[in-house]
C-alpha cells in the first residue's frame, strides 16, 4: 500500500518533523520504495503465528520501593536550552 | 610503533612489567590519532586531558603495588551512543549535539573501573541508523584498508581498532554494527546475547534489537572484554539474571567433534568473492576435526523486512524525546508545536527522519496489524528456526557481510541499500543470540570477515571456535597498510 | 421526565501509596521544589533504563482484587506514543494490551438504590511532569515552565463501563472507589494533592435506544462535588445541542468550576497513540500463590464494615453508611467505642459536629485535633451531666482546633454545668420576679409560657445550667 503526499504530511506532523515542501516530495517516494520492498511479507501465511512480544522470557525484574539520590537541580537542568525558577522552559502551549 | 599493533594482554603484560606506563601509552595513541583522524574519522570526540589524566592514576595505583586488571592503562574508545559521565555523547546527530550525560553506561563504567583508559567517542552512523552527514558536522568512518573509498558500516570503534587508534572499543550491535564493520575492517567484532551486557546507558535505536559488544584484536582479549562487561545489572530490566561465564576458559585450541552449520540462504544472497572465504574457512574447520555441513534456513529472507518495521517502530518510539526541552539541540519558535518541529526537522538527518516516519506509519493503528504485527509473527517464526537448527548445530558460520569492503553507498542505492548488506548480520538480532565476526583473509586487498552465531547464551562456543582459527590460520590476523 | 438519558463513564487517575516512583528510587513526596526529585530515569535522559518498583505491581494488584476485577496472570507494559512538554521520553508507559486488572466491579446507592456499576479495566501507568503556566493560564502563557518531579510517578487508571446515568451516580461511584482505595492502603486518594483525578465521558441518547450518543471528554474536575456537576451541566449542553437540531461533537471539555461550565479545548488532533509493546520494562507474571498472599493483605472492605456496625452495633444504615465511608472515619468511630460503649451516641456526635465541621473548615479528619478518646471523655462528661449537650457542642470545637482534654476546657472557660440547687433557686427567684407576666399565663395554664421562663433563666447562666433541673425547679416553685 502506497502513501500519498498528504499522508507523508500528516506522518511528519505526528512525528513533529518539519518538512519542506520539496522534502514531502523526496520523503514519499523514499517511503513508497520502502513499503513496496516490505509488502514481500504478505506472500508468507502466519495467520497461526503468535506475535513474538519480547525478545528473551525475561520477567518480574523488580527493584524494592527504596529510595534513591536524585540528581542536583543544576544536573537536571544542564543539558537544557532554556531555563527558568528551577524549572525547564518552553514556548507558548496553545 | 609497534606498541599500536599489540592485544591488550600484551601491552598489559608489559606494563606489569614497566616496559612503559599507562601515561606513555595513551600519549603514544594521542599522537596516532592526531595522526591518522583526517584519514579514518573514527572519533568525533577525542579527550586528551582526560586520558592522560586517568592513565596517570592508574600508574600510580601500579606505583603503589595494587592489584590491577590486565585492562588497567589500556587505551579504550567508546561509540557514541554509549553514554559517558561528563564526556558528550551525540550519537552522531546534530539532534544530541552538545549533550553531556551526567552519568556512565553500565559497561562503561565496568571497563573504567576496571582501569581502561577513555581516549574519547567513535563515530557511528546517525543514532547507528544512517549514513552521518557533512551537513550535521559529522562523518562516516573509513576503513583502514581502502581510506579512499570505503565506509566503515557505521561504527568507527572498528576503524579505531584497526587504525590503532585504541587497543579495543565499544559499540553496539542493531543491525550488524559490531559485526560488519569489523568485517570491513579487519578486527573481531561481537555481539553478546540479547540481555548479557547491561543496556544502561546506551542509547536507544531500537530496544528490542540493540546490544552492547566489544571490538577487539584477538581473542584472548575478547574473553577479557566480556569478562568486565557481561553480567546482571539491576538497573536494566532487560539484563539476563545470568551469570556471565569465566570466558578465558572458553579460549580452547579444539574444535574436533564441533557441528557447524552454513545456512545456504545466508551464502546464496553474498558476494561471490566473499563467499568463497566461507567455503575455505569451513575446509579449514573441518581439518581441524569440526563437521561442517549445509543446512537450509528459509524464513532468512523475511528477516531483513521483519527487521526493518521492527526497528523503525521502535525507532520512531525512542527518537521522540528529542524534543529541544531538556538537552540537546532547540530551534526557536512561537509556540511547543513549532519549536518541536523546527527542532526535530533540522536536528535528524534524512535516513533517521525516514525511519521516524516508517515507524510511525507501521505504527497507526490502519497498518498495525499489516506490519508490526506481522513483522513480530516473522520473528517468532525466525526465533523458532534459530532453535530448531540448534538442535543440530553447536553453532552457524555465514559471511560477516553480504558485500565486501569498498563497496560504497550511493545515493542512488537507496534507503534500503545499506541495509541489504546487512542481510546476514539482521536475523541473529531478531533472534536475540550471540555473533561474532572474524577476520579471514583478504579479496582484492580488502578484509573478509566470517560470522559465527550460536544459541543464547552460548558466547563460549563462539570464543573456542574463533580461538581455534587464530591459533592455526594467519588469515584471522590482518594488518592495514597504513604507514605507521 | 426527560426524553433523553445521559451515558457516563469515568476514568480515574489514582496516584499509588509508594515511596520511590515508578521506575526509579526518586521520592514520591509531594509539594517539593520543582526538579529536584529527578534522576535520568524520570528525566528521559537518553540511554536511561527503568526497573519496576515491586509494590507498583502489588499496590495495583491489591487494587484490583479490591474492586471485584480478574487480576492478569502475565500482563505487560505498553507505550503509548504522543508528543507533549511534560512527557519527558515522547512516551507514557502504559498497559494497553494486558492490564494487571479487569473486569471488576463496585456497588453504589443513589438515593436509597442499590446498582452495581461494572469495571472495565485497572492498569498501571506513570504520571507525566507538570506544567506551570507564566501567566497562570495555559491560554494566555507565552512560556511555561516544566517541572519533573510528577514524572514517573505511579498511577493506576480504573476505567468504568459506561453505565453511569447522572452526575449523582458518578459522584456516588467516585466516593465508594476513594473508600475502597483508601481502605485497601492503596493510595492516599487526596484530590486536592492530585493523588485521586478524574475525567468523565459523557454522552446522552433518547431514552430507549440501546445506540450510543456522540461522547465528550470532561476534564479540569477538582473535586467530586465538580464532577456530579460538570455532569450535570454537560448532559443539559448536549441535550440542547440535540434539541436544536444540532449534533454533538467528539471533542475535550474543560469544566471551569466559576462559570459553571465545560469549554471546548479545541484540541484538534486526533490522538493515534501508536500503541506498542514496551521493551524495556519486564512483564509481570503474577503466580496464584502471590495473588493468594495479596487477597490476603486486603482488610474489611467498606460494605462489609458497614454491615458490621448494623449488626454489631445497632446503628442505622444510614448511619453505619456515612462512617464506613472513609477508613479514617470509620476507625475514629470504633477507637471511640472501645471508650465509649454507646454507638449511636458516637455516631451522631461523628455526623453532626465532626463532619459538619470538617466540611465547614475543608480539612481531612487528620487535620483536626480531635481524638477518640477525647470524644470518648467528652461523652462522658454530658452523660454524667457535668456539661449539657450546647456546650458539648462549644467544648468540642475547642477540641477540634486545639487538641486539649474536654475537662480542661470545660474547667478553663468555666463551663461547668450549675446544678447547684441553692444558686439556682436564686436565680429562678429573680427571674420569676422579673417576669410576672408569664407567671401568670403559666397558672393560667398556658403550657408554652414554662420554656420561656426556662430560656431566661438558661440565659441568666449563661447556658451553664442543667435545663432538667431548671425546668422541674421552676414547676415546683410555680405550684408553691
Amino acid at each position: 500500500m502506497q502513501v500519498s503526499e498528504k499522508d507523508v504530511e500528516q506522518l511528519a506532523f505526528l512525528s513533529r518533523l518539519d518538512l519542506t515542501a520539496e522534502d514531502k516530495a523526496v520523503y514519499t517516494k523514499s517511503l513508497n520504495a520502502i513499503l513496496d520492498y516490505l509488502a514481500m511479507l504478505k506472500k508468507l501465511d502466519t495467520a497461526a503465528v503468535e506475535p513474538a512480544a519480547h525478545v528473551l522470557p525475561i520477567k518480574n525484574v523488580f527493584r524494592e520501593d527504596k529510595l534513591r539520590q536524585s540528581l542536583d537541580r543544576e544536573q537536571v537542568l544542564a543539558n537544557a536550552a532554556e531555563v527558568g525558577e528551577g524549572a525547564f522552559v518552553v514556548p507558548r502551549i496553545v | 610503533m609497534k606498541l599500536l599493533t599489540l592485544s591488550v594482554h600484551q601491552l598489559g603484560e608489559l606494563m606489569e612489567r614497566k616496559e612503559f606506563s599507562s601515561e606513555e601509552l595513551t600519549r603514544v595513541h594521542l599522537e596516532r590519532i592526531s595522526q591518522v583522524e583526517d584519514e579514518i574519522k573514527a572519533f568525533v570526540t577525542v579527550t586528551e586531558e582526560a586520558a592522560l589524566a586517568q592513565a596517570r592514576a592508574v600508574d600510580q595505583k601500579r606505583a603503589r603495588g595494587e592489584e590491577l586488571s590486565l585492562l588497567a592503562g589500556i587505551p579504550m574508545a567508546i561509540t557514541d551512543n554509549i553514554c559517558t559521565d561528563g564526556v558528550k555523547t551525540t550519537c552522531a546527530s546534530r539532534i544530541l549535539y552538545n549533550f553531556v550525560p551526567p552519568y556512565d553506561a553500565e559497561a562503561a563504567a565496568r571497563l573504567k573501573g576496571a582501569g581502561a583508559v577513555l581516549m574519547g567517542k567513535c563515530s557511528m552512523d546517525e543514532f547507528s541508523i544512517g549514513p552521518a552527514e557533512e551537513k550535521s558536522g559529522f562523518f562516516s568512518a573509513r576503513t583502514p584498508f581502502a581510506p579512499e573509498a570505503a565506509p566503515g558500516g557505521s561504527s568507527g570503534g572498528a576503524a579505531a581498532v584497526a587504525a590503532g587508534e585504541a587497543a579495543f572499543t565499544l559499540g553496539s550491535d542493531t543491525a550488524g554494527s559490531l559485526r560488519q564493520p569489523a568485517a570491513f575492517c579487519g578486527v573481531i567484532g561481537l555481539k553478546p546475547t540479547y540481555g548479557r551486557v547491561s543496556r544502561y546507558g546506551l542509547i536507544s535505536y531500537a530496544s528490542s534489537l540493540d546490544q552492547i559488544g566489544p571490538f577487539a584484536r584477538d581473542m584472548a582479549d575478547l574473553a577479557l572484554i566480556l569478562n568486565t562487561i557481561c553480567g546482571h545489572d539491576a538497573k536494566d530490566s532487560t539484563s539476563a539474571a545470568v551469570a556471565g561465564p569465566d570466558f578465558k576458559k572458553s579460549l580452547i585450541n579444539d574444535v574436533k567433534g564441533l557441528k557447524i552449520g552454513l545456512p545456504k540462504e545466508y551464502l546464496a544472497n553474498t558476494e561471490p568473492r566473499a563467499a568463497v572465504k566461507i567455503w575455505e574457512a569451513a575446509a579449514q574447520l573441518e581439518e581441524l576435526g569440526a563437521v561442517c555441513e549445509e543446512v537450509s534456513m528459509p524464513h532468512t529472507e523475511y528477516a531483513l523486512p521483519a527487521h526493518y518495521i521492527i526497528s523503525s517502530a521502535e525507532a520512531s518510539s525512542n527518537l521522540a524525546r528529542y524534543d529541544g526541552v531538556r538537552y540537546g539541540l532547540r530551534v526557536d519558535a512561537d509556540d511547543v508545536l513549532n519549536m518541536f518541529s523546527k527542532t526535530r526537522g533540522q536536528g535528524f538527518g534524512d535516513q533517521v527522519k525516514t525511519r521516524i516516519m516508517l515507524g510511525t506509519h507501521v505504527l497507526s493503528a490502519a497498518n498495525y496489524d499489516d506490519y508490526y504485527v506481522k513483522a513480530l509473527q516473522v520473528r517468532t517464526l525466525i526465533k523458532q528456526e534459530f532453535a530448531r537448527t540448534f538442535e543440530k548445530f553447536d553453532c552457524l558460520l555465514t559471511p560477516a557481510s553480504s558485500t565486501i569492503a569498498g563497496q560504497s553507498r550511493k545515493e542512488t542505492d537507496g534507503p534500503l541499500a545499506a541495509y541489504w548488506s546487512k542481510a546476514c548480520n539482521i536475523p541473529v538480532n531478531l533472534a536475540g543470540v550471540p555473533a561474532m565476526s572474524l577476520p579471514f583473509g583478504l579479496v582484492e586487498g580488502l578484509p573478509v570477515g566470517l560470522q559465527f552465531i550460536a544459541p543464547h547464551f552460548g558466547e563460549e562456543i563462539l570464543l573456542r571456535v574463533g580461538y581455534t582459527l587464530q591459533q592455526n590460520t594467519e588469515q584471522t590476523r590482518l594488518k592495514p597498510g597504513l604507514a605507521c | 421526565m426527560s426524553r433523553y438519558e445521559a451515558v457516563i463513564g469515568l476514568e480515574v487517575h489514582v496516584e499509588l501509596k509508594t515511596e520511590t516512583k515508578i521506575f526509579c528510587g526518586c521520592s514520591t513526596e509531594f509539594g517539593q521544589a520543582p526538579n529536584t526529585q529527578v534522576c535520568p530515569v524520570c528525566l528521559g535522559l537518553p540511554g536511561s533504563t527503568g526497573v519496576l518498583n515491586k509494590k507498583v505491581a502489588e499496590l495495583a494488584a491489591r487494587a484490583g482484587l479490591a474492586l471485584n476485577c480478574k487480576i492478569g496472570a502475565y500482563t505487560w507494559f505498553d507505550r503509548k506514543n504522543y508528543y507533549y512538554p511534560d512527557l519527558p521520553k515522547g512516551f507514557q508507559i502504559s498497559q494497553v494490551f494486558r492490564p494487571i486488572a479487569y473486569q471488576g466491579y463496585l456497588d453504589i446507592e443513589v438515593d436509597g438504590r442499590e446498582k452495581r456499576i461494572n469495571i472495565t479495566r485497572a492498569h498501571i501507568e506513570e504520571d507525566p511532569g507538570k506544567l506551570i503556566h507564566a501567566s497562570g493560564s495555559i491560554m494566555t502563557s507565552r512560556s511555561s515552565f516544566v517541572d519533573y518531579n510528577r514524572s514517573g510517578m505511579p498511577l493506576i487508571e480504573i476505567v468504568s463501563e459506561p453505565e453511569l446515568r447522572s452526575g449523582a451516580e458518578a459522584k456516588a461511584y467516585l466516593e465508594k472507589l476513594k473508600a475502597i482505595l483508601e481502605y485497601t492502603g492503596v493510595s492516599d486518594v487526596k484530590m486536592e494533592q492530585g493523588s485521586l483525578r478524574c475525567d468523565a465521558n459523557v454522552s446522552v441518547r433518547p431514552v430507549g435506544t440501546a445506540a450510543l450518543g456522540t461522547k465528550t471528554e470532561i476534564k479540569n474536575m477538582n473535586s467530586f462535588r465538580a464532577v456530579q456537576r460538570a455532569i450535570e451541566c454537560e448532559v443539559d449542553r448536549q441535550i440542547d445541542v440535540l434539541e436544536e437540531g444540532d449534533s454533538v461533537v467528539q471533542e475535550t471539555r474543560a469544566w471551569d468550576e466559576n462559570k459553571g461550565i465545560t469549554m471546548s479545548m479545541r484540541n484538534k488532533e486526533n490522538p493515534d497513540y501508536r500503541c506498542f509493546i514496551e521493551q524495556e520494562v519486564s512483564p509481570i507474571e503474577l503466580s496464584d500463590e502471590w495473588i493468594k498472599d495479596l487477597r490476603a493483605t486486603i482488610p474489611e472492605l467498606p460494605d462489609a464494615r458497614r454491615k458490621r456496625l448494623v449488626a454489631e452495633h445497632g446503628l442505622p444504615d444510614y448511619d453505619a453508611g456515612v462512617i464506613t465511608s472513609s477508613l479514617a472515619l470509620a476507625e475514629f468511630f470504633d477507637a471511640t467505642l472501645e471508650k465509649f460503649p454507646e454507638a449511636k451516641k458516637i455516631s451522631n456526635w461523628i455526623m453532626g459536629e465532626l463532619l459538619r465541621l470538617l466540611n465547614a473548615r475543608g480539612m481531612e479528619l487528620s487535620q483536626s485535633k480531635i481524638t477518640p478518646a477525647g470524644l470518648a471523655s467528652l461523652l462522658e462528661l454530658i452523660e454524667k451531666g457535668s456539661i449539657s449537650n450546647k456546650i458539648g457542642k462549644e467544648v468540642f470545637e475547642t477540641m477540634f482546633e486545639e487538641g486539649q482534654e474536654p475537662a480542661q476546657i470545660v474547667k478553663e472557660k468555666g463551663l461547668s454545668q450549675i446544678s447547684d440547687e441553692g444558686q439556682l433557686t436564686r436565680i429562678i427567684a429573680e427571674v420569676i420576679a422579673k417576669n410576672p407576666k408569664s407567671v401568670e399565663d403559666f397558672q393560667a395554664g398556658k403550657e408554652k409560657a414554662i420554656g420561656f421562663l426556662v430560656g431566661q433563666v438558661m440565659k441568666a447562666t449563661r447556658g451553664q445550667a442543667n435545663p432538667g433541673v431548671v425546668n422541674t425547679m421552676l414547676r415546683e416553685k410555680l405550684a408553691e
